[in-house]
């Protein structure tokens, strides 16, 4: 558990990066810090190993004070994954990873074998290990920082930024790989972003910052976007509030039958006569391949051919995917398939509605609509829902 | 060319002492350098001293230095040392500017990076930010390689001998033959000097020659 109390920064000429901040990480969880520009959200992360010096206030890791400990043996515990990765460009990515446990002085043999295994953990063929960072896409030179930062195994683990500078394809490609790493690794994690979204998909907890170092709110995501603490934190979160939250909404929804036909070997096989203007057509297996125009189904030859952009919702996710399922079908039925992606059935938008005025708001009983701000140790909830 | 064939032994001999007089204080001098442009790239406000200092250095005229030499030493006013001295200061006069611009060449996220992940100020200046310089600290190396040569031959008024002395005896006896060998040898040499240089940063910046082994 990271814990911050009282924390200020004040810069030589007087700015206040961070005022008075306190905050706790919980062991296993990832925290976000997120705000603008100019909030201390870097400024706070750099405090925890001491790249930093608070002006006053304690940090303690474990109950154990950063101040007491060496800087750069405490860094050495700590991972650190900073924007671009932050690769050491004359060195090889396989040495790059191995820079922490070579700085530990564990054998040389041993930890650029375990770096090997590390890029395969972040999903980087061990192949490239020998090239330069230079010689690596954006993408996977942000996974080999995640691979050094992991290297030595540390409990705790600090990232800056760490997926802001690619794509947003690969952006969320590598965020849902961390959610997963996250899921069988269980480190405690600060992260740092300025993206309200990035935020909500990651953290466990998110505290909002700001400009001034000033902590507007601590709160799940779905509390955050359910009862924002100020207009400040309102404004911040943007718009499609209530259609975000949903996503932490699971419910049951109404289910119907769907007569599918099956596209095989480049033809529709038994286009069985059908009252509706849409068809759903799945394989032979009983995926989902797409919509058809009822009238037309005789001239499907491939799955292309179909109109692709209905989005699919699991049978256990959320009322978000339910409800974009229907309203992204072509036929507004959505569809709704098992963990193994068979089709289970079709929803409709109106029921999903139902379920959503139906559902009484539970957070409304359990936890006060206002928290955080005024800091103190209970400024995160350790049960506040995920 | 007949002066130059009938006095291969003299060149080789004075060939191989302007080899020492300027090669030594290069080493010397970029030794020097790296451990006063570390300290002037630390701390800020050494930094002008040292560049302040060391651009003045050079403004001394070479025969003035020479002659000075053995005064501050104490040493004989013939002794070689006064020159390898003397070219040494020139060295580092030239190169802790370098070593300052090439420390600040080193792009701030590897060196985040590396007090992020826990090296210390001495093994960060060694395994990340010095390799990392490598390219800016050569160029200034070649250039002060090539000023070295040409400023050794001074010494030859002095008295400490070196192809130097080519060029001042063929001035004096009008000798043609003799005056091209000093020049040509001081040519070759500052070639020599300079590729070997290049080599040098080859063989420690693997990482920016890259490109034919892509698909290794």
């Amino acid at each position: 558990m990271i814990r911050l109390d009282r924390v200020t920064k004040q810069f030589p000429g007087g700015t206040t990066a961070v005022d008075d901040l306190s905050l706790t990480a919980p062991t296993g969880k990832i925290t976000v810090l997120v705000g603008p520009s100019g909030c201390g959200k870097t400024t706070t992360l750099r405090m925890i190993n001491r790249m930093i010096e608070p002006t006053s206030g304690t940090i303690t890791i474990d109950d154990q004070d950063v101040s007491a400990l060496d800087a750069a043996e405490l860094r050495r515990g700590i991972g650190y994954v900073i924007q671009h990765g932050g690769l050491f460009p004359h060195r090889t990515v396989e040495r790059n990873v191995a820079s922490v446990p070579l700085l530990l002085g564990h054998d040389k043999k041993k930890s650029i074998a375990r770096a090997r295994e590390l890029l395969e953990l972040v999903g980087i063929d061990p192949g490239l290990g020998r090239r330069y960072p230079s010689q690596l896409s954006g993408g996977q030179q942000q996974r080999v920082g995640v691979a050094r930062a992991l290297a030595a195994d540390p409990p705790v683990m600090l990232m800056d930024e760490p997926f802001s500078a690619v794509d947003p394809v690969v952006r969320e490609q590598l965020q849902d790989e961390f959610l997963r790493l996250q899921g069988e690794l269980g480190k405690t994690i600060v992260l740092v972003t300025h993206d309200i979204d990035e935020a909500i998909k990651l953290g466990d907890h998110i505290a909002v910052l700001a400009v001034g170092g000033r902590l507007a709110q601590v709160a799940s995501p779905h509390q955050l976007l359910t009862h924002p603490a100020d207009t400040f934190v309102a404004d911040f979160l943007g718009k499609d509030r209530g259609y975000r939250a949903l996503g932490f909404d699971g419910a049951e929804v109404p289910l119907h039958h769907e007569s599918t036909v099956v596209l095989r070997d480049g033809a529709i096989t038994d286009p069985a006569p059908h009252d509706d203007p849409w068809t759903l057509v799945v394989d032979e297996s009983g995926h989902p391949l797409g919509w058809a125009s009822t009238d037309r189904l005789g001239q499907i030859t491939a799955s292309d051919e179909l109109a692709l952009g209905g989005t699919l919702a699991r049978r256990d996710g959320s009322l978000r995917s339910a409800l974009d399922a229907a309203l992204s079908s072509p036929s507004r039925r959505g569809v709704v398939v098992d963990d193994s992606g068979t089709l289970v059935g079709t929803c409709r938008a109106h029921q999903v509605l139902s379920v959503i005025e139906e559902q009484e708001r539970p957070e409304e009983e359990r936890v006060p609509a206002h928290e955080g701000g005024e800091g103190g140790d209970d400024g995160l909830d350790p049960r506040a829902p995920r | 060319m007949d002066w130059i064939l009938a006095h291969l032994d003299d060149i080789g001999r004075l060939t191989a002492r302007h080899v020492v007089l300027a090669g030594v204080p290069l080493v010397l001098g970029l030794v020097i350098s790296l451990g006063l442009g570390w300290v002037a790239h630390r701390v800020r406000g050494l930094r002008g001293i040292a560049l302040t200092g060391s651009g003045l250095l050079y403004t001394i005229p070479s025969l003035a230095l020479f002659v000075l030499m053995p005064l501050v030493l104490g040493t004989s006013i013939l002794s070689p040392i006064n020159v390898i001295v003397a070219m040494t200061l020139y060295t580092v006069a030239l190169l802790v500017r370098t070593v300052v611009d090439g420390l600040d060449s080193v792009p701030p996220a590897a060196r985040q990076a590396a007090t992020a992940i826990g090296y210390g100020p001495a093994r960060r200046f060694v395994g990340v930010e010095l390799p990392l310089a490598v390219p800016v600290i050569a160029a200034g190396l070649r250039v002060a390689s090539v000023s070295n040569v040409s400023i050794v031959s001074v010494a030859s008024l002095v008295g400490v001998s070196q192809l130097g002395d080519l060029l001042v005896d063929g001035f004096n006896r009008a000798i043609g033959g003799e005056l091209l060998a000093g020049t040509l040898g001081c040519i070759v040499l500052a070639l020599v000097f300079d590729a070997l240089i290049r080599l040098g940063e080859r063989l420690l910046t693997p990482w920016l020659h890259t490109g034919r082994e892509a698909s290794a």
